[in-house]
């Protein structure tokens, strides 16, 4: 009996061996074209947000853990990156959610000259739901866009609001609860960065990949 | 021969395992909403079952019966993970799109049970040919069920076609009619369970036909009784 259970063992550990090395061969062959995927990604949506920049190394470098749970809504730190044009700060890349969607956290970034005008932001992800919630991505609707050239000063705080609440931005047909949450959002982010002119001189300080 | 063609056949229809043995049916609802995203799953998930019917059909002889359930488990788990790493590497926006459905390809039941009802009794050939025809007559499922969906959802076929295939796919993408509002219940997970059923509905009245049109060419139709009818 107990031969026949200590073969049995024998043989199960083996095979769990045996699949082990052929996942830490798989993992090591396709781990670096994971990252490149990964930066790619990365990089393809930093474009996005600062059109016409191009995106390089120095940019992923010159990057920022920042903490603000009430401002860019996360009890973790986020990333921030700097974008500097010929030495001058030119805009803030940060990460931002948005705790109030319709289901769940709504995960974006946005591009933020140093004077607080918004040079675009886009959805990184979300739970949203699809047809209805999902227009404020950019390949479903140019909504995402109407951020790009806004800046938020103390007389327009009311205009940051979708029409149904008074504001400027577009709610979307039986889906208001997604864009306003998205809206103050973005305009939190606005407000992180107005209210912290020390991010400019902060030692980068982002773990790197 | 005569085997291959009993393979394709339980594969594709009497025993699909979709429509019939009903397996793998969270995954099969759950990306359905278009068609590439149930064609990318609908691969993943025939590259997985070719991998575990192959694999548990070579070791079958050498394995005791008391745990060939935790190595078949083994099995699959490995391979799904070789596969989510591929899928991450080379199809990274797909992988994305995915998301939580391709590690969720160890609990499709349709693997195991393949596994244990036809691999662990069967030469490798056969094996491979099993997990070809019903990993073939999931992706079909996957696909008209996905192709349901998205039409009367958005409108379109092949939507993101690129993040399975790469940019040049972008031409594939047809859109046969812009709404404004998309037809949701077609979209949301409740759309897919009506479809589902209406899609094994479909297949039983097919089966129904032939079934008739067999009796009536054996001539035993006029015999048939009312159901219920004492014997």
């Amino acid at each position: 009996m107990i031969r026949v259970v200590s073969k049995n063992a024998l043989a199960l550990g083996a095979v769990a061996i045996f699949c082990v090395a052929i996942l830490s061969v798989v993992n090591q062959l396709t781990a670096p074209r994971i990252s490149e995927q990964k930066l790619a990604n990365k990089m393809a949506i930093l474009a996005e947000v600062l059109p016409g920049v191009e995106i390089n190394q120095a940019l992923l470098h010159d990057c920022v853990m920042v903490t603000d749970e009430e401002l860019l809504g996360r009890s973790e730190a986020q990333t921030m990156y700097r974008w500097r044009k010929e030495n001058e700060l030119a805009a803030y890349v940060i990460a931002a959610t948005a705790p109030a969607g319709y289901s769940g956290n709504i995960d974006l970034i946005v591009a933020i000259d140093p004077n607080g005008t918004v040079l675009g932001t886009r959805v990184l992800s979300h739970q949203e739901t699809p047809g209805l919630g999902d227009k404020i991505e950019s390949r479903r609707s140019p909504w995402i866009l109407s951020f790009s050239g806004k800046s938020v000063t103390e007389d327009n705080a009311q205009q940051w609001a979708v029409r149904k609440d008074g504001g400027n931005f577009d709610q979307f047909t039986g889906a208001t609860i997604t864009p306003r949450a998205v809206v103050n959002a973005v305009r939190n982010a606005v407000l992180f960065v107005q209210q912290h002119p020390e991010l400019a001189t902060l030692t980068a300080n982002c773990p790197t990949e | 021969m005569s085997q291959l063609k009993e393979l394709t056949l339980q594969g594709l229809w009497k025993n699909n395992p979709g429509l019939v043995q009903l397996l793998g049916l969270c995954p099969l609802l759950a990306v359905t909403s278009t068609i590439t995203n149930a064609l990318g799953l609908g691969l993943a998930t025939l590259l997985v079952l070719l991998g575990s019917n192959v694999a548990v059909s070579l070791v079958r002889n050498h394995i005791a019966n008391e745990i060939r359930i935790p190595v078949f488990v083994l099995i699959i788990a490995s391979l799904v993970t070789v596969v989510q790493l591929m899928m991450n590497a080379y199809t990274f926006g797909l992988y994305e799109s995915l998301g939580i459905f391709i590690p969720l390809i160890v609990t499709n039941c349709a693997i195991i049970g393949r596994a244990e009802a036809f691999a662990s009794k069967n030469a490798v050939l056969p094996s491979a040919l099993d997990a070809i025809m019903m990993g073939l007559g999931f992706l079909l499922v996957l696909l008209i069920l996905g192709g349901m969906r998205e039409i009367l959802g958005q409108g379109t076929l092949f939507d993101g076609a690129d993040l399975l295939f790469g940019s040049w796919a972008k031409g594939l993408r047809i859109e046969l009619f812009t709404v404004d509002s998309h037809f949701l219940l077609a979209m949301l997970p409740p759309g897919a369970f009506i479809g589902m059923g209406l899609l094994i509905a479909l297949k039983n009245v097919i089966d129904n036909r032939i079934k008739q049109q067999n009796a009536i060419e054996k001539g035993s139709i006029a015999r048939a009784r009312v159901t219920g009818a004492a014997q």
